[in-house]
């Protein structure tokens, strides 16, 4: 079961409120309806207040929690039949980072993405969604086998970051994530990214040079998490909070600065709040999108990727 | 030593369509220039105290210890490529600040009026043993090395400028990672770059990567790993993540050499260390081998 959040303990504590009124209701025979209906108001007032007004790091916290859709779900609501593909072919199979082949809707399509645990022991399993160079080797396998067969990838993005352990870096984490860049950008079938909860830093890159990318509402992209950052910049790592707010990590900050190229809305308070309306709204998303992209000649698109990720960023030019 | 590195022979040597080949060159004379620093400067690793002059003598390596003495971008551009060739180009782009990030604007001041760069790296044009090459280097001093979009403009421009006149591109790295000031647009820069060696990749043109001390980050998992050939300076860094994350992710002490060029080189992850000495010796001959004529057009 999902936990809430410190901020949103108020909603949670009216809702207890509510349901003991009922009981009280039930057990005595009383009609308090009049006091339930000014409760009740009060609880959509709140909720609707406290989720239309989140800072940054209430989202940040949001895309965080457990119990939101992960790719793993988003594949199993998504296509009416898929086949997990396991292993990079070289050292192992990454937990962390999954990936096949289905049907969405009669089509062909390749998925990959993080895989994060939907309980402890699972994230335990699944390195808390911090992949290993072979991950990111078996989503290059499985890119390049796609491409083979003029399927488009979808790729669902969650991750705090690449693990930064010894054995990933003695494998090459660094270079695993580099070739995927390379690969990305110029494999020739269409190409869709969807940041489903966290994007952290080149670990999220890592599956992300695409022709369409999506944020779901409460998800964060950014160079690095909150918190490193603010141990970075103000050698404390309790300043995530005031580190969210300046980065501009937002889905509306990405769509403002042009790097995504929609933001997908979701269930008042977050996915984990209603998983079925989440799966159902991206499976929308990616059709519309996959029937969009494949009417596009692959040069265009290429094109058009190139000069998407070309133009990303500001500077100064004097003559 | 270096013969067994990068063993020629001078009569295969064909430089594009220059008739006579050219007489071996030696390194350039290393440019006077002020050492800011003080007349004596002591070895980070052996303690060692040297001279200035013998210091550039030694091209900034310590002659007992041979450890690799940190230079900014123009020394680095006077050590690799022929003396007087360079032509530096987009000199005048610099970062602006898209995100409104708290202190940036005084960080990039300081970063400036200390190193006397514009910018975090340098690009340009010049010949190696008299043969045209594009050239990029970052400067550690500049704000760690860091990458923003500034940076990435000019890096992309030097690999669209090498597919367009079809000239090697050789690329010193040097980087913290991705500028956290200038946040998601600091980490596009490594999708832009990308983009942009893709073409090159395509287009058959040879981008070396040099890493020198220390590369992580965004920049290593970008660029600096995507080399046609990869070098490395003794001693050099070269890792995704740095040393104290990797520690507090062990939670435990790593080897002395983790992350080293020496350690890289073990794993598989360059394909040589070069010493400073020899570096330029080992670019030219790479670029040699890549402008030399085909067998189609053998005789
Ligand atoms: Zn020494």
């Amino acid at each position: 079961m999902p936990t809430e959040l410190d901020f949103e303990k108020p909603i949670a504590e009216l809702q207890g409120k509510i349901a003991e009124l009922k009981s009280f209701m039930e057990k005595n025979g009383l009609d308090l309806h009049g006091e339930l209906r000014k409760l009740e108001e009060r609880l959509e007032e709140l909720t609707e207040s406290t989720y239309a007004n989140l800072t940054a790091w209430q989202r940040v916290q949001l895309a965080r929690q457990i119990g939101r859709p992960t790719t793993l779900d988003y594949i199993k609501g998504i296509c009416d039949e898929f086949l997990e593909l396991h292993g990079d072919r070289h050292f192992a199979d990454d937990p962390t980072i999954v990936g096949g082949i289905g049907l969405v809707a009669g089509h062909p399509i390749t998925v990959i993405g993080h895989q994060k645990g939907r309980d402890t022991k699972e994230n335990i399993r699944r390195n808390f969604g911090m992949a290993n160079p072979e991950g990111y080797r078996k989503a290059l396998r499985l890119m390049r086998q796609a491409e083979k067969f003029g399927r488009p990838v979808v790729f669902f993005i969650d991750t705090p970051g690449a693990y930064a352990g010894m054995s990933a870096e003695e494998r090459g984490q660094s270079v695993a994530i580099a070739e995927n860049l390379l690969e990305m950008a110029g494999l020739r079938t269409p190409t869709i990214s969807i940041v489903t909860g966290e994007g952290g830093s080149g670990g999220a890159l890592g599956l992300g040079i695409t022709d369409r990318i999506f944020m779901l509402d409460y998800a964060w992209y950014s160079v690095i998490a909150p918190e490193s950052a603010a141990a970075i910049l103000w050698k404390d790592s309790k300043l995530g909070p005031k580190a969210a707010e300046v980065m501009r990590l937002t889905a509306a900050d990405l769509l403002d600065l042009g790097i995504v190229d929609g933001v997908i809305a979701e269930p008042r308070g977050g996915a984990q709040k209603d998983p079925k309306a989440m799966v159902q709204s991206v499976r929308d998303k990616v059709m519309a999108t996959l029937r969009e992209l494949s009417q596009i000649p692959i040069d265009e698109l290429l094109a058009a990727r190139y000069h998407k990720y070309r133009d990303m960023g500001e500077y100064i030019e004097r003559q | 030593m270096l013969k067994d590195l990068f063993y020629r022979r001078r009569q295969y040597a064909t430089l594009g369509t220059a008739a006579e080949p050219k007489p071996v060159q030696k390194p350039p004379e290393v440019v006077e220039r002020d050492v800011p620093k003080g007349l004596v400067q002591k070895c980070e690793a052996c303690g060692n105290l040297l001279m200035a002059k013998e210091l550039q003598k030694h091209v900034y390596t310590c002659p007992e210890c041979n450890f690799h003495f940190r230079v900014d971008a123009r020394t680095r551009v006077e050590l690799t490529l022929d003396a007087g060739t360079f032509i530096e180009l987009d000199a005048g782009i610099t970062s602006t600040n898209p995100l409104g990030f708290p202190e940036y604007e005084s960080k990039l001041a300081k970063a400036q009026s200390a190193t006397g760069m514009a910018e975090g790296a340098l690009t340009g044009k010049g010949e190696i043993d008299g043969m045209p090459v594009l050239m990029a280097v970052m400067d550690p001093g500049f704000m760690m090395g860091s990458m923003g979009a500034a940076v990435g403009e000019k890096l992309t421009r030097a690999m669209e400028r090498a597919c367009v006149e079809r000239k090697p591109l050789i690329l010193f790295t040097a980087s913290g990672g991705a500028r956290m000031q200038e946040a998601i647009l600091s980490l596009m820069q490594m999708a832009k770059t990308s983009v942009a060696l893709r073409r090159m990749h395509d287009s058959g043109v040879l981008f070396v990567s040099v890493i020198t001390h220390p590369t992580t980050g965004g920049v290593s998992a970008s660029f600096a790993s995507l080399g046609d050939i990869i070098i490395a300076e003794p001693g050099a860094m070269f890792g995704f993540a740095g040393r104290r994350v990797v520690e507090q992710t062990m939670r435990q002490k790593l080897p002395d050499d983790f992350q080293t060029a020496e350690f890289n080189l073990k794993h598989g992850m360059v394909d040589k260390v070069v010493h400073r000495k020899q570096m330029r010796d080992a670019l030219a001959a790479i670029v040699r081998i890549h402008t030399a004529r085909g067998w189609a057009d053998a005789d």
